[in-house]
C-alpha cells in the first residue's frame, strides 16, 4: 500500500545520510538520552530537584516553553507573504517553517510535561476523559489552541508533502484555507500564553496590557531567525535551492518586528520608571538589581544591546545581505529574545514573590539535563523531518511509478 | 449580682502557657520518627490496583454519594496502613446558613509563631523537603506600615514582639474571587459554599498556576513526598482538608474544613495566645468576626486586587 | 450537645453583649447582698459556655485559710506575698493590693463600690477601669475562646492570659523561621550564604 511503502521509504531517508549527517543525529539521541536521565530522577524525587520553589515557581522549563511557543508562531510569518502575496521565492520554504512548527510545538508540549507535578494525570484536563475549565482557565484553552495548531501544521505539512512523494498535486481547497486559517491560529498560540501571564494580577509585571503584544513582537524575531540559519544550512547540506530574497525578506521582516518589540520594551519602561508605584520594584529588580540580588542584570542587558545591534543590522540593507553580519545578527537576535523571553520575562515576574521576598533562583543541573534532552527532543523531530521532506521537494524521494517533478517545484497546486 | 455575668467555671483546662509549650518544636523526636517512616515507607511498595483506581478515578465534584463513600473507606484504609493508627477521612459537606469569616487582630500579634506551628501539626503538612507552612508571619517595620518591601518572614530574635515591629500573618485569604480557582486547568480548586475554597488532591495536575496567580502566597506546593512522621500525624482528616498529601499537589489554609465543618475553632485560633484570632460565621450577626466588623474598621489585603478575601485584618486597639 | 448550637450560643451572647443592662442590674442587686460563701464550684448558667479556672498557685485557695480577719489597710511593704508585690506593676506607682482584694473578706475582690466580687468573674473588677476591652471581652472581639465556633466554647478570663499583677504581656521566644527557599532542597543549592535579613 502507497503508505507503507511512503513510512518505509521515509524510513531509509531518516537512516541514511553522510558522516556529519550521523554525528548530528548521534548527538541529538545522546541529549535525549542526557534528558531522559535527568528526568528519571525528577520524576522520582519530584521537582524539588528544580531549584523551582513556592516563590519562584515557574521558571526554566515555562520560560523555555514561551520562548518555543513563539518560535512555533512565527512560521506563519512565512505564510503571510506566501501565501497572501503569492511571492513565489519564499512559497517553497513555507513547508520547513511548518514542520519547524511542528518541531517547536513538541518541544512545548513536553516541556509542559515535564514542568508538571503530576504528569500521569494529564488526562484531567481532556474533556470527556477530566473536566477543563473552559472558559476561564487560560491553560486549558493554551492546551487546545497548542494541540490544534499542531494538528493544523502536521496535516496541512504531511498533506502536501505526501501529494509531493506520489507526483500529485495537493488539494488547494483544503492546503489555502486551513495555511490561511494558520496566520490567526499562529496569533492566537502566542496571544493565549501571553493571556495566561497576563491574566494574574498578582503579578503587577505580567499584568500589563504590553504583553500580548510584546509576546507576538519577540515572536516574530526569534522564529525566523532560527529559520535564517536553518536555511543556508540545508541549502550547503542538501542542494535544497532557496533564493537569497527570500532569506533576505525574512531578516528584513524581522528588523521591522524587532523595531516594535524595541518601542514596546521603550512603552513599557517609560511607564515604570516615571510612574514609580510599587510595581517598579519588578523592573528594577530585573535592570539594576535590589540590593545585592542582582544575579538578573548582566542577562537583561546584555540581551537590550544583542537586539539592539540585530535589529541595525537587518535593518541596514548592506548588514542584511551580508552573510556574516546577516548570521551574527541571527544569533544575537535568538539570544536576546531567548533571554527576554526566560529571564526577562518569567523570573522578574516572581521576584520579588507576592509577599515581597527575593528568591534569586538558577536552574540545577537536573533541569539543565531536562532541558537539553526536550531540546535534543525537538531535534530530532526536525532533523527527521526535514530529512523526509527535502529529497521530496528535490523530487529524489518519490513513490515508485510517480511521475517526475515538472518546473521547478516539487510543490504543485491542484 | 446578675446571675447573667457569671460564668460556670472549667476544671483542668490547661493555660495558655502549657498550651504553648506542647507545640514546641522537638527536632530530635521528629528525626527519629522520620527515619522509621522512610523505613517504612521504603518497605511498601505500589500496588496494580490502586493504579487502575487513580486512572478512573472522578473530579470530587463529579462523585456520586456511593462511590464517595467507597472512596473515603478505601482512603482510610489505605492511610492507616501506611501510618500505623486509626485514620479517619470525613467529607462533612458544608453546613447551611453559613459562610465562614476569619479576623486578625494586628494591633495584638506578636509574632511568636504558635499558630504556625499549630497548623503545621493539626494539617499534616510535610516537615522538610519541603517545610510547608500554610501561615507565614511576616514581621513588618512600624516606620513603614504594611509594606512588603520592608517586610520579613525570617525574623529569629530571642523575644517577640521586637521593639519598633508589628506582624502580620499571612495564610490563604478565601477570596470571594480568588484568582487561583480561576486559572485552574482542571478544575481541582474550587469555593465552597461555605466560603471556603477547596484542592481535590486527587485531581490536581500540579501545573502551579495557581501558586503564580495567588496575591498571598497562600499556595503551596508539594515539591517532593511530603514527609510527615507517623507518631506526628493526626489522623482526623478531610477529603477536601488535611488528610495526607502525595507529591506533586498544591495544598493551602482551608480554614481547618475538618473542624470549622463540625463546629470547631481552627487550630491557630485556639493556639493563639494572645487572641488575635477570630473566627465565626459571617452570617449570624451576634458571632465573633460581626463583632469584629460591627465594633472595629476592618480592612483586606491587597484591597486594590478585588479578591474580596473572607479574611479580614483590624486594629483592636 | 444539649442545646441547638446556635441557640445555644446566642443565648449567651445576648445574656453578655448587654452590658449596660447588666451593670444596671448589678448596681441594684450587688449593693444589697454579697455572696455568702466563696466557691469554685461552677454556678447554674447555660452548659455550652464555660469559662477557664482562675490561675491560683497550688493550695493558696482560700485565702481566709490563713486570712481570718481583716488587716492593715495601710499601704507598706509586706512580709508574706512580698514577691507579687515586688512584681506588682498594674496603674500608677501608688497601687496597692487592697485597691482589688477585699480587707475583710479575702476570698473575693471588691469593687469600687465595694461590692464583693469572687475570683470566678474577676472580670468585672477589671472591666471598671478597662471598660472598652470588656465589653470586646464579652462578645469575643478581644480575648481567647477555644472549642465550637457555634456552640460549646470556652472563655477564657482576663487572668488566665493576663497575670493582674503584672498584666502586660512579656515578649515571648519565637518559635523557628521558616526554611529559606535555597535549603529547601536535599541538598542546599549554590546561591549567595542567606545573611540576617534586614529591611534595605
Amino acid at each position: 500500500m502507497g503508505i507503507v511503502d511512503f513510512l518505509k521509504g521515509a524510513a531509509r531517508q531518516v537512516t541514511t545520510g553522510g558522516k556529519v549527517y550521523k554525528l548530528w543525529v548521534a548527538v541529538l539521541i545522546a541529549m535525549i538520552a542526557v534528558g531522559l536521565t535527568g528526568y528519571a530522577k525528577q520524576w522520582r524525587v519530584g521537582l524539588i530537584a528544580t531549584n523551582m520553589r513556592d516563590q519562584v515557581t515557574w521558571a526554566f522549563y515555562v520560560g523555555n516553553f514561551t520562548f518555543l511557543v513563539g518560535v512555533a508562531a512565527a512560521a506563519v510569518l512565512l505564510v503571510v507573504p506566501a501565501y497572501v502575496y503569492h511571492w513565489k521565492p519564499i512559497k517553497e520554504v513555507v513547508v520547513l517553517g511548518e514542520l519547524l512548527a511542528i518541531s517547536a510545538l513538541t518541544m512545548c508540549l513536553t516541556f509542559i510535561l515535564v514542568d508538571m507535578g503530576r504528569p500521569d494525570r494529564l488526562t484531567h484536563i481532556i474533556p470527556g476523559l477530566g473536566s477543563p475549565n473552559w472558559p476561564s482557565s487560560l491553560l486549558s484553552w493554551d492546551a487546545l489552541v497548542l494541540n490544534a495548531y499542531l494538528v493544523v501544521n502536521l496535516s496541512v505539512a504531511v498533506h502536501i508533502l505526501y501529494r509531493a512523494y506520489r507526483g500529485e498535486p495537493y488539494a488547494k481547497a483544503f492546503v489555502v484555507p486551513v495555511v490561511l486559517l494558520s496566520v490567526p491560529m499562529a496569533v492566537g498560540i502566542h496571544t493565549v500564553t501571553a493571556f495566561l501571564y497576563n491574566g494574574m494580577a498578582a503579578r503587577p509585571y505580567w499584568n500589563a496590557s504590553i504583553l500580548a503584544p510584546r509576546f507576538l513582537a519577540s515572536a516574530f524575531c526569534s522564529g525566523p531567525a532560527v529559520m535564517i540559519i536553518l536555511f543556508q544550512i540545508l541549502r550547503k547540506t542538501t542542494g535544497l535551492e532557496i533564493k537569497d530574497e527570500a532569506i533576505w525578506k525574512v531578516a528584513e521582516l524581522m528588523a521591522y518586528a524587532m523595531f516594535f518589540n524595541l518601542f514596546l520594551l521603550g512603552a513599557e519602561l517609560f511607564k515604570e520608571y516615571y510612574s514609580r508605584t510599587e510595581h517598579l520594584v519588578y523592573t528594577e529588580y530585573l535592570w539594576s538589581g535590589i540590593g545585592d540580588k542582582r544575579a538578573l542584570v548582566p542577562y537583561a542587558w546584555f540581551a537590550f544591546f544583542a537586539s539592539l545591534v540585530a535589529f541595525v543590522i537587518f535593518l541596514v540593507p548592506r548588514t542584511r545581505r551580508n552573510w556574516l553580519t546577516l548570521n551574527l545578527g541571527a544569533v544575537l537576535i535568538f539570544a536576546g529574545v531567548y533571554i527576554e523571553k526566560g529571564m526577562g520575562l518569567v523570573i522578574p515576574g516572581m521576584t520579588p514573590d507576592t509577599l515581597g521576598e527575593i528568591y534569586e533562583y538558577r536552574p540545577t543541573p537536573n533541569e539543565w539535563m531536562v532541558a537539553i534532552g526536550v531540546f535534543g527532543l525537538g531535534g530530532l523531530v526536525f532533523t527527521t523531518l526535514v530529512k523526509i521532506a527535502v529529497p521530496i521537494m528535490q523530487g529524489t524521494f518519490r513513490a515508485p511509478g510517480a511521475p517526475a517533478p515538472e518546473g521547478d517545484s516539487a510543490f504543485a497546486a491542484h | 449580682m446578675s446571675p447573667r455575668d457569671k460564668l460556670p467555671v472549667v476544671q483542668d483546662a490547661p493555660s495558655p502557657a502549657e498550651a504553648a509549650a506542647e507545640t514546641e518544636w522537638s527536632r530530635r523526636r521528629f528525626l527519629q520518627a522520620g527515619a522509621a517512616t522512610a523505613a517504612l515507607a521504603a518497605a511498601s511498595g505500589c500496588k496494580p490496583s490502586s493504579v487502575v483506581e487513580e486512572l478512573t478515578r472522578r473530579n470530587f465534584k463529579e462523585l456520586k454519594p456511593d462511590d464517595l463513600q467507597a472512596l473515603l473507606k478505601r482512603l482510610e484504609k489505605k492511610y492507616s496502613e501506611e501510618y500505623g493508627k486509626t485514620v479517619t477521612v470525613s467529607a462533612n459537606p458544608p453546613m447551611p446558613g453559613v459562610n465562614f469569616g476569619y479576623g486578625l487582630d494586628l494591633s495584638r500579634c506578636i509574632g511568636c509563631r504558635r499558630c504556625v506551628y499549630a497548623c503545621v501539626k493539626e494539617n499534616n503538612q510535610s516537615r522538610k523537603h519541603p517545610q510547608i507552612q500554610w501561615i507565614r508571619v511576616l514581621q513588618m517595620e512600624k516606620e513603614h506600615g504594611v509594606d512588603l518591601a520592608h517586610a520579613t518572614p525570617y525574623y529569629d530574635p530571642e523575644l517577640v514582639p521586637e521593639p519598633g515591629h508589628f506582624y502580620m500573618p499571612t495564610q490563604c485569604q478565601q477570596c470571594r474571587h480568588p484568582p487561583c480557582t480561576k486559572v485552574c486547568p482542571v478544575k481541582a480548586t474550587w469555593k465552597e459554599p461555605d466560603g471556603i475554597v477547596v484542592i481535590d488532591y486527587d485531581w490536581c495536575i500540579g501545573c502551579r498556576c495557581c501558586t503564580a496567580a495567588c496575591p498571598y502566597g497562600a499556595r503551596k506546593f508539594n515539591w517532593a513526598d511530603p514527609e510527615l512522621p507517623a507518631a506526628e500525624m493526626n489522623p482526623v482528616t478531610a477529603y477536601l482538608g488535611n488528610r495526607p498529601r502525595p507529591k506533586g499537589v498544591v495544598e493551602k489554609c482551608t480554614f481547618c474544613i475538618q473542624r470549622s465543618r463540625v463546629g470547631r475553632y481552627p487550630a491557630c485560633v485556639e493556639i493563639c495566645p494572645v487572641g488575635a484570632r477570630k473566627f465565626g460565621n459571617l452570617l449570624d450577626p451576634a458571632s465573633e468576626i460581626r463583632q469584629v466588623m460591627e465594633r472595629k474598621r476592618v480592612f483586606v489585603f491587597k484591597q486594590e486586587l478585588a479578591t474580596e478575601p473572607q479574611f479580614y485584618y483590624f486594629y483592636a486597639t | 450537645m444539649r442545646f441547638p448550637g446556635r441557640m445555644g450560643t446566642l443565648t449567651a451572647i445576648w445574656a453578655l453583649a448587654s452590658p449596660l443592662a447588666g451593670l444596671a442590674a448589678d448596681a441594684a442587686h450587688g449593693a444589697a447582698k454579697g455572696p455568702s460563701e466563696a466557691s469554685l464550684e461552677a454556678p447554674a448558667g447555660p452548659l455550652d459556655i464555660q469559662a477557664e479556672r482562675p490561675p491560683f498557685t497550688e493550695g493558696i485557695f482560700p485565702c481566709s485559710q490563713c486570712h481570718d480577719h481583716p488587716g492593715d489597710p495601710k499601704p507598706r511593704q509586706l512580709a508574706f506575698h512580698e514577691e507579687i508585690q515586688a512584681s506588682l506593676h498594674h496603674g500608677p506607682p501608688t497601687r496597692w493590693c487592697l485597691d482589688c482584694h477585699d480587707n475583710a473578706k479575702r476570698d473575693f475582690v471588691h469593687l469600687i463600690s465595694g461590692e464583693l466580687v469572687p475570683f470566678t468573674e474577676s472580670y468585672r473588677l477589671c472591666g471598671q477601669c478597662h471598660g472598652d476591652k470588656y465589653r470586646d471581652w464579652r462578645v469575643g472581639v478581644h480575648g481567647k475562646r477555644t472549642g465550637m465556633w457555634n456552640g460549646a466554647k470556652t472563655y477564657f478570663l482576663c487572668v488566665n492570659c493576663h497575670n493582674p499583677h503584672s498584666p502586660r504581656f512579656k515578649p515571648l521566644k519565637p518559635l523557628p523561621p521558616p526554611v529559606r527557599p535555597q535549603d529547601q532542597g536535599f541538598t542546599s543549592t549554590p546561591l549567595p550564604p542567606a545573611k540576617q535579613e534586614k529591611a534595605p
